[in-house]
């Protein structure tokens, strides 16, 4: 009896291995939660097309895709940064080569609360309030109360872009309140009248409001002339030139369905 | 038999590894320097690697999170054991059981969604994502260890105390506070002292609740970064072999050795009360 349920359990497992690897490609995709919903959109529709394709997406943030890259555990590495020297070396070493391909815009949208009785701020403003500078509303035009600040941790690219567009390098204040992904901002800044926090434009709901910065509000056109101060573009990093199914894949991606897909999304086309 | 020593082997091999990569960060920043450095800041360039902060998030939300654990889990247990009739206990024992198996994403997730936004509107603070809540989560999620030990720590104390007391004219309540409790003083200090470790080395419930701020607060209601919710959080994208890396894996060391004192503190505790009792020779 026992016997006979060990080559029942063994059967079972290699069939469900055999169906698994036959004749399906794979491609695994992780890292930004920015880039997180086109992927997510991309691959479902790509896989509606393609059915002998597999695509499984994961967030976890730029730093954990460029990682995984460089670990040969993802195909696709999606960041919203450009990729660091010294991640680059790193992945040399190990015998990747991390190629970027830019498949979006996007800008980083500064979120307050709905209650806010704030618009708009000036680059300076931004970077006094998220360095420690500025701790009160009152000192930015608004009802006086204590800046709740809201900000990404340390394997957020979308952090190290509004560190470089925003901050230009300075370290955020010590007692931010350190979220994990895009939602989880949005979430943290619905929820908390003194909030403020930056998201990618994609998450701006109305559960939020979204700042006008230096008199730009963002937009597609904004981002795309440039004229919106924090505006960035999105990347997918394979190792090596794309190849094979992942280079048919984001070959799709750029195709004007694959960008009707991204303005979907809410985030910018590259035209 | 090797199945026993499997355990032996596992604990083994993550006590190497957790030296074997948590040291180099010493090697290049030095002890002092790392532990009680006041800034963490490890992605900035220069990055700055002071863990101070994270150490004192963790201890104040620990122990916020006993003076809730162990009034609450001590009053059960007495409850249970001495005072509560039959059919009561057979429904509180299970209930306080299944508290102490739901997982702890769930407690995190409540945590997040309904008991921060809560304390938010109703104590008037900037924010619900601080440290007075997770001490508010972990407290409850360490009730049942705190009551469970505490209970068998009472069970454990022979009848013939009780029934001596009483002899020379106590009554329940003098019993229970004069006798009862001081003869299983051990044991409750066992059941602390594990109810500690459990909320130490929380890690999804912290990260999902204490709002992730490293820095020492200045009151409860400030965020806090404890120990386990930097590693969480900062693992993913560390580098294999960077600084970075390493004092990850270095704050795990020191969180292993806190919770390997605190458990060996448990152990020496427990056989002293075990052979005072006479229960073990």
């Amino acid at each position: 009896m026992k016997l006979l349920k060990v080559m029942a359990s063994a059967a079972l497992v290699l069939t469900l291995a055999a169906s698994a690897s036959a004749d399906k490609s794979k491609i695994v995709m992780e890292g930004s939660t920015t880039v997180l919903p086109i992927a997510q959109a991309a691959a479902e529709a790509y896989m509606d097309k393609n059915a002998d394709v597999n695509i499984t997406v994961r967030g976890g943030g730029s730093g954990v895709g460029i990682s995984s890259l460089m670990d040969s555990t993802c195909d696709i590495g999606n960041s919203s940064r450009p990729i660091k020297g010294s991640e680059i070396a790193g992945a040399l070493v190990k015998g990747v080569d991390p190629k970027a391909n830019v498949i979006a815009m996007d800008g980083i949208v500064v979120i307050v609360n709905p209650a806010n009785g704030v618009s708009a701020l000036s680059k300076k403003q931004v970077k006094q309030i998220y360095t420690g500078e500025i701790n009160d509303w009152s000192k930015v035009g608004g009802t006086p109360g204590k800046i709740v600040v809201v900000s990404r941790d340390t394997s957020s690219g979308t952090y190290e872009a509004f560190g470089t567009l925003a901050l230009e390098g300075a370290k955020v204040r010590p007692d931010a309140l350190l979220q994990a992904s895009n939602q989880a901002v949005a979430t943290t800044v619905a929820q908390t009248a003194n909030g403020i926090g930056y998201i990618g434009l994609g998450y701006v709901t109305s559960s939020v409001k979204a700042l006008t910065l230096n008199g730009v509000d963002c937009s597609k056109a904004t981002v795309l002339n440039a004229s919106y101060p924090y505006s960035r573009p999105l990347f997918m990093y394979t190792n090596g030139k794309p190849q094979g199914e992942i280079k048919k894949f984001i070959g799709w991606l750029l195709s004007a369905d694959g960008q009707k897909l991204v303005e979907a999304q809410g985030f910018v086309p590259l035209k | 038999m090797a199945t026993a020593f499997s355990s032996l082997l596992f604990l083994l091999g993550i006590i190497i590894v957790l030296f074997n990569e948590g040291l180099p960060i010493f090697k290049d920043i030095g002890i002092i320097r790392f532990i009680f450095g006041m800034s963490w800041y490890p992605t900035h360039v220069p990055p700055e690697y002071g863990i101070f902060p994270v150490i004192a998030g963790s201890f104040i939300v620990t122990l916020g999170a006993m003076f809730i654990a162990v009034p609450l889990g001590m009053g059960s247990a007495l409850y249970i054991h001495e005072m509560a009739s039959e059919k009561q206990r057979n429904i509180l024992k299970p209930v306080v059981e299944l508290l102490g198996g739901i997982p702890s994403i769930i407690f995190g997730f409540f945590g997040m969604v309904i008991i921060a936004p809560f304390l938010q509107s109703v104590l008037k603070i900037p924010t619900g994502l601080c440290a007075f809540t997770g001490m508010v989560v972990l407290g409850i999620m360490a009730i049942p260890v705190v009551c469970s030990i505490a209970e068998d720590a009472l069970s454990f104390v022979p009848r013939s105390y009780r029934e001596a007391s009483y002899a020379l004219g106590g009554n329940r309540w003098q019993t229970l506070i004069r006798v009862v409790i001081p003869a299983a003083g051990s044991g409750i200090s066992t059941a602390i002292i594990l109810g500690i470790s459990r909320v130490i080395g929380e890690t999804m419930t912290v990260l999902m609740v204490t709002g992730g701020a490293a820095m020492i607060p200045k009151s409860i209601f400030d965020p806090v970064r404890p120990m386990t919710s930097t590693i969480a959080a900062e693992m993913g994208e560390a580098a294999m072999g960077s600084p970075h890396y390493h004092s990850l894996f270095a704050i795990g060391l020191i969180l292993f050795l806190i919770t390997l004192v605190f458990n060996v503190v448990a152990e020496i505790i427990s056989r002293k009360y075990r052979i005072k009792l006479g229960l073990d020779v």
